[in-house]
């Protein structure tokens, strides 16, 4: 940022050039069409046992396993890889901890030990990626693409193919339970997202990872250690993608082996994309993808809520793909910046030209 | 390096076969597929008997001619250095639209045109994607992978079944060339036909045209290909176009074998077809490679499968996780030999 923000309306003219300010738009005009049908729509109200209830508490919960993975895929994509084993790991990680709950009786005690469990798993799944993109040197999609479909594969041997259930009360205080009115499950993914943040962009990581992602052979001139930070990068995101599988198995303590996390990996990008992070790597922004985390889950609730058809989201989200894509092209960029310049008739061409 | 400083000897005895070998490590992994293939049919035969025989050996090119012709178009994209992630997705919506095409009635033969056309149209949109928007390519056909399988089930999300008179069965089913003793005939499917013609048009554009040669320089080198004058552009376009068409045929043959259609169809069969590509030695990162060694890398994908089934042990969902294993011990073999090559 070199312009400082002075007043309020600067900091909201910087507000409005950051590209996750749409996706807040995007949000709020959702949330607007949902009041349209019902007036209602947005009423919080205490509940019995003093937690908030209302729709827009079900949305953030709804949002917290898409932010977890979302600044997961932020980070990787940073570097210019891509992690499309995200919903993978997710049901494998759901498949673990519902097959050792299953099996231990129901203490806080197992509980941390399915978490711990989790955390394993998931960080073995996410060094596969990192030891195959950061020392074999494997293109990050193609080893990520082995994980996504042997990961679920992986899950059905775990569990046997069956969708095994099991009951703890800590898993089940994680998924659906309140603190300070708001769901756990949102807290934590805010609380993770923020450290997240705070660790990348309070250090120099986040700087080293967009080297990466600009220009790989630069960033190793410039002494970044692109082999470790590959490596953690993708573990990280092997981590993050577990604690969503979690929070998603928990709320219904049941995991579905075809069905959790499954094409999350489109959720994810989506996010990302929203966000701001170029697909391109090189730069990335952690607030953005969890604006658009949150931005799809008020766009599923919405869906679901106006009575569309849902099988119709994931085709609609590859479109907006697509756009994004293309609004973050070099052709398009160029297009609209001759347009401006034309339009301004500034002195910036010439001084292109010279 | 190295050999700036040494005196060029003349190559002899040892040395010569050693640089003759190294000529032809290229070579190296696709003969490797084709020992693994033969060591799996001996393998099958002394473990489990009956592979080596005429009905499961025409089992294994009837079963998997989709996927052959799958693997014939990602090897045109591959030796580019590109990728097409999207040929899964590309038979879902694809064989779902042309089944629901023809049960509303249209001309089944209009309607498969049409499923070949689907797949056009997706290739194209990958290529313009890539080409004229500097999308990269994996991105590009991942957001059209996650596209296809939106309107895929958009359309339907249940089975779709072809009615039992639709000429596309004849497709699917199986003439008896030679009638063996009981079983043990040899049989092919129009499938089969239609694989083998692929197979041999693009064993001859990619040997035989400058197209093909133009194919193998964009691997190898894109901005000397550029360069040197070649159609960059329109070859890369190409490339998408012919791999998303082929997935489109591959629709039609695998719906016309199975008779129905189901927007899950074709689950992961991106991998697969990668991973045949690159057992017959296609490099990932372009500019080597032979169409017939990616057949092989299918066939050994499809004799897997069945060892699989006859050894009964190993549950069905481990043949991702083998799948995904052999493509890795395949990619790490390339790197061997590149490695090798570079000193």
């Amino acid at each position: 940022m070199s312009a400082h923000a002075h007043g309020p309306a600067e900091a909201l003219k910087a507000l409005v050039r950051r590209q996750y300010f749409w996706g807040i738009v995007a949000i709020a005009l959702l949330l607007l069409v949902n009041l349209v049908k019902d007036p209602g729509y947005l009423a919080v109200s205490i509940g019995s046992s003093g937690n908030l209830v209302g729709n827009v508490i079900d949305i953030l919960r709804a949002a917290a396993p898409v932010i977890l993975i979302a600044v997961g895929m932020c980070l990787v994509v940073a570097t210019g890889g891509i992690d499309l084993s995200v919903g993978s790991v997710m049901v494998v990680a759901g498949a673990v901890s519902m097959e050792f709950l299953s099996g231990a009786p129901d203490t806080p005690g197992s509980g941390l030990a399915a978490l711990g469990l989790v955390v394993v798993v998931s960080a073995a799944l996410g060094a596969v990626n990192g030891v195959l993109v950061s020392v074999v040197g494997l293109q990050p999609f193609i080893s990520t693409l082995v994980i996504m479909l042997a990961g679920r594969g992986l899950a059905k041997v775990i569990t046997g193919g069956q969708n095994t259930a099991a009951t703890n009360e800590t898993f089940r205080w994680i998924a659906n339970g309140y603190v300070l009115g708001l769901p756990v499950v949102f807290l934590l993914a805010l609380l993770l997202a923020v450290a997240m943040g705070l660790l990348v962009r309070r250090s120099a990581l986040g700087l080293m990872l967009e080297a990466i992602g600009m220009d790989p052979k630069a960033a190793r001139l410039a002494g970044v250690n692109r082999r470790a930070l590959l490596f953690t990068v993708y573990i990280l995101g092997g981590v993050l993608a577990g604690f969503a599988g979690v929070f998603a198995t928990a709320s219904v303590m049941t995991v579905d082996v075809s069905r959790t996390g499954y094409q999350l990996e489109l959720d994810a990008i989506l996010a990302v994309v929203i966000g701001g992070t170029s697909l391109a790597g090189g730069k990335f922004n952690i607030t953005g993808a969890v604006v658009g985390a949150i931005l799809i889950a008020t766009l599923d609730k919405t869906v679901v809520f106006l009575g569309v058809s849902s099988s119709a989201t994931p085709a609609f989200k590859a479109v907006v793909i697509v756009v994004l894509c293309l609004l973050q092209s070099e052709r398009v960029r160029r297009a609209f910046r001759q347009r401006r310049a034309a339009a301004a008739r500034t002195p910036e061409r010439e001084a292109l030209a010279a | 390096m190295s050999t700036l400083t040494q005196a060029p000897a003349e190559p002899t005895g040892v040395r010569a076969l050693a640089k003759r070998l190294s000529l032809h490590l290229d070579t190296l992994p696709t003969a490797a597929a084709v020992v693994i293939f033969i060591g799996m049919i001996v393998y099958g035969e002394a473990a489990y008997g009956r592979i080596v025989q005429f009905n499961t050996l025409s089992n294994l090119l009837i079963n998997n001619a989709h996927l052959i012709i799958l693997t014939v178009g990602l090897t045109f994209v591959i030796l580019t250095g590109g990728i097409d992630l999207s040929v899964g997705a590309v038979i879902a919506f694809s064989s779902v639209a042309g089944v629901m095409l023809m049960n509303a009635g249209w001309n089944p033969w209009i309607a498969m045109l049409v499923m070949v056309l689907i797949g056009t149209a997706f290739g194209a949109a990958s290529g313009i994607l890539i080409q004229y928007f500097h999308v990269q390519p994996f991105i590009a056909t991942l957001a059209m992978m996650f596209l296809g399988r939106g309107l895929a089930s958009i359309l339907s999300t249940v089975p779709e079944r072809l009615a039992d008179d639709s000429p596309v069965r004849e497709l699917g089913t199986q003439i008896k060339v030679y009638d063996g003793p009981k079983v043990n005939d040899i049989a092919i499917t129009p499938g089969v036909i239609i694989a083998a013609v692929v197979v041999l048009a693009a064993f001859f554009v990619l040997h035989r045209t400058r197209t093909g040669r133009t194919v193998y320089a964009i691997g190898g080198s894109e901005q000397s290909a550029q360069l040197m004058g070649l159609p960059v552009a329109a070859t890369k376009m190409w490339v998408y176009i012919i791999s998303g068409t082929l997935a489109g045929l591959a629709a039609v043959v695998y719906t016309a074998r199975l008779g129905s259609a189901q927007n899950i169809t074709g689950i992961g069969w991106e991998l697969d077809a990668i991973a045949a590509a690159v057992i017959g030695g296609t490099l990932l990162t372009g500019g080597a490679g032979f169409v017939l060694g990616s057949v092989v890398g299918a066939l050994v994908l499809g004799l897997m499968n069945v060892l699989i089934t006859r050894d009964g042990s190993i549950p069905p969902e481990a043949t991702t996780i083998i799948t995904g294993g052999i493509l890795l011990v395949f990619v790490l073999l390339q790197r061997a030999v590149l490695a090798r090559r570079r000193e």
